[in-house]
């Protein structure tokens, strides 16, 4: 084990990619070492690509790679697909549109299934960041699930958040509305080559005016599979991570998703132990059938079940 | 569920039938695994490199293009200068004649599923043979 945090200090390929499995299968030892290893974190730019599916973002991430690559900037990718419900497999194709990248040395692509999480991550993507950043890459890149509406992950994750958009989107536009202006830094139509860039341009732009924040998300239209617009939307990735930087926003963002992952990883552990311990479990079987007779309210039902995990919890950590 | 088996699923070399290639993905995405698809057209490097850095516990590759003798063998010297054979199992399948399957497994190559086998015959061979 000390073997592993050994090379993950020196940039090792294969233990970087083992730790992000071992994270991925909640692999009490990734956390230790992980934990050992977090003050050597947090140099790495991180940007996040989301947007509806099919949008383009693997393409968009393939071809603002490439240009960071000419700069000799190295490039953490990470990839996140939809896991099956039904049988809890995946097809994880993010690859197709980032062939060329497999071999380069300075880049590391990084497939991940959301494995039942929602809001477009994985539970392990937070950690895999952690881990490309132990690697060394000057930039990590982190490809959502195309999302809907409410998967808002990525903010919590990523620096600057590049929103990708493609014409046409109408009734779409209204859909995410709620959530959009939140969730982009930077706004991309892609796919500029089809009928309606320029009125899904406008029709952003008049929701980013309603926007009270210091920062005013720029809108480029850009065509990925023709690398068109791909330098300017690049500059505007790096403006608004320096916008971060001079502001301090930096500091607060980071400050904000630190707080949101202590929460997170309360609430998972609170969970894995309720679920591992038998007698809980045997209480919440006995109380719902109560509940459900109205014999005892859900409300009650689950204080008391959280009262016996508090207490069990504190009887563990007294033997500790 | 907790540990959901890895597999890369490749084609190399400049083969343009990908039919099987999804077949497959989608038959082990169905028995509950995370599969790394890449497309078309890799090459031998590009497959080793995707299999270290997906850490995936399987390697299968489908091959109709009839270069089976002169990619296969190269991949998995390939795997085994990067060190990382011992840890994936090596499967291939596609259109392979019968008498090039024995050369292929003395290569490295676990086993080959050739055109007619059901895809639940794939599934339990993975399940039984990983090597990690
Ligand atoms: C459909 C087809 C095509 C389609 C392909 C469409 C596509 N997107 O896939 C088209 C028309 C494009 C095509 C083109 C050509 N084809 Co063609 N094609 C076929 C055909 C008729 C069926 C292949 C197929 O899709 N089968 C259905 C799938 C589901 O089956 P499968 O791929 O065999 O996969 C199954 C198993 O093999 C196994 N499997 C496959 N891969 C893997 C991998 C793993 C890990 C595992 C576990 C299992 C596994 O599981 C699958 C499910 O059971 C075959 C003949 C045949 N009967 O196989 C010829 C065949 C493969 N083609 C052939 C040739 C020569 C060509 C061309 C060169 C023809 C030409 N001169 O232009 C071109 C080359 C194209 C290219 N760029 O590579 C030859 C290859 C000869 C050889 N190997 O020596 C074949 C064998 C025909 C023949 N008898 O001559 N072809
Ligand atoms: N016409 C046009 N097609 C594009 C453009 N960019 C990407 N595409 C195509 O759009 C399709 C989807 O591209 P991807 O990059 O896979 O999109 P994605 O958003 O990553 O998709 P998911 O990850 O599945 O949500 C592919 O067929 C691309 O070739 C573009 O600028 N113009
Ligand atoms: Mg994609």
């Amino acid at each position: 084990m000390d073997n592993l945090k050994e090379k993950l200090r020196q940039g090792n390929k294969k233990a970087t990619a083992r730790m992000i499995t071992m994270l991925e299968n909640n692999d009490p030892k990734a956390i230790e070492i992980l934990g050992d290893l977090y003050r050597y974190t947090g140099k790495a730019k991180v940007v996040g690509i989301t947007g509806p599916p099919g949008a383009g973002k693997s393409t968009l991430t393939d071809k603002l790679v490439k240009i960071l690559r000419k700069e000799e900037k190295t490039v953490g990718i990470i990839a996140v697909d939809p896991t099956s419900p039904f049988s809890g497999g995946s097809i994880l194709g993010d690859r197709i549109r980032m062939n060329d990248l497999a071999v380069d040395p300075g880049v590391f692509i990084r497939s991940m299934g959301t494995r039942g999480h929602l809001g477009g991550l994985s539970k392990a993507t937070q950690g895999a960041v952690k881990a490309l950043d132990l690697y060394g890459m000057d930039y990590i890149f982190i490809e959502t699930v195309g999302v809907g509406q409410s998967e808002v992950d990525i903010m919590k994750t990523a620096d600057t958040v590049l929103m990708v958009m493609v014409p046409g989107l109408g009734d779409d536009i209204q859909a995410i509305k709620a959530g959009i202006m939140e969730i982009g830094d930077v706004f991309a139509i892609n796919k500029a080559d089809r009928e309606g860039a320029a009125k899904t341009h406008r029709e952003i732009d008049n929701m980013l005016d309603f926007a009270e924040t210091d920062w005013r998300p720029p809108v480029h239209q850009v065509v990925a599979t023709q690398n068109k617009g791909i330098e300017e939307l690049l500059s505007a990735i790096k403006d608004h991570l320096a916008y971060l930087n001079e502001s301090g926003e930096m500091l607060n963002r980071r400050i904000k998703s630190s707080e949101i992952e202590i929460l997170e990883l309360i609430k998972d552990r609170m969970m894995q132990d309720l679920l591992r311990e038998d007698e809980i479990q045997r209480d919440i079987k006995e109380f719902s059938k109560n509940v459900a007779e109205r014999r005892l309210n859900p409300y009650e039902a689950s204080e008391k079940v959280l009262r016996k995990t508090i207490k069990k919890e504190a009887e563990k950590y007294e033997n500790y | 569920m907790d540990k959901p088996i890895r597999v890369l699923v490749a084609k190399p070399g400049l083969d343009g039938h990908d039919r099987g290639a999804k077949v497959i993905a989608r038959a082990l995405r169905d028995a509950g695994m995370e599969v790394v698809y890449t497309g078309l057209r890799q090459t031998p490097d590009q497959i080793v490199q995707t299999a270290i850095q997906e850490d995936v516990d399987v390697l299968a590759m489908s091959i109709l293009s009839g270069a089976h003798n002169h990619l296969l063998p190269t991949i998995v010297e390939k795997l085994k200068k990067e060190g990382v054979y011992d840890e994936v199992l090596v499967l291939a399948g596609g259109v392979i004649p019968d008498d090039d399957i024995q050369g292929l497994k003395d290569a490295g190559i676990e086993a080959v599923f050739t055109p007619g086998t059901p895809t639940g015959v794939t599934v339990e061979f993975i399940k039984k043979n990983l090597k990690k």
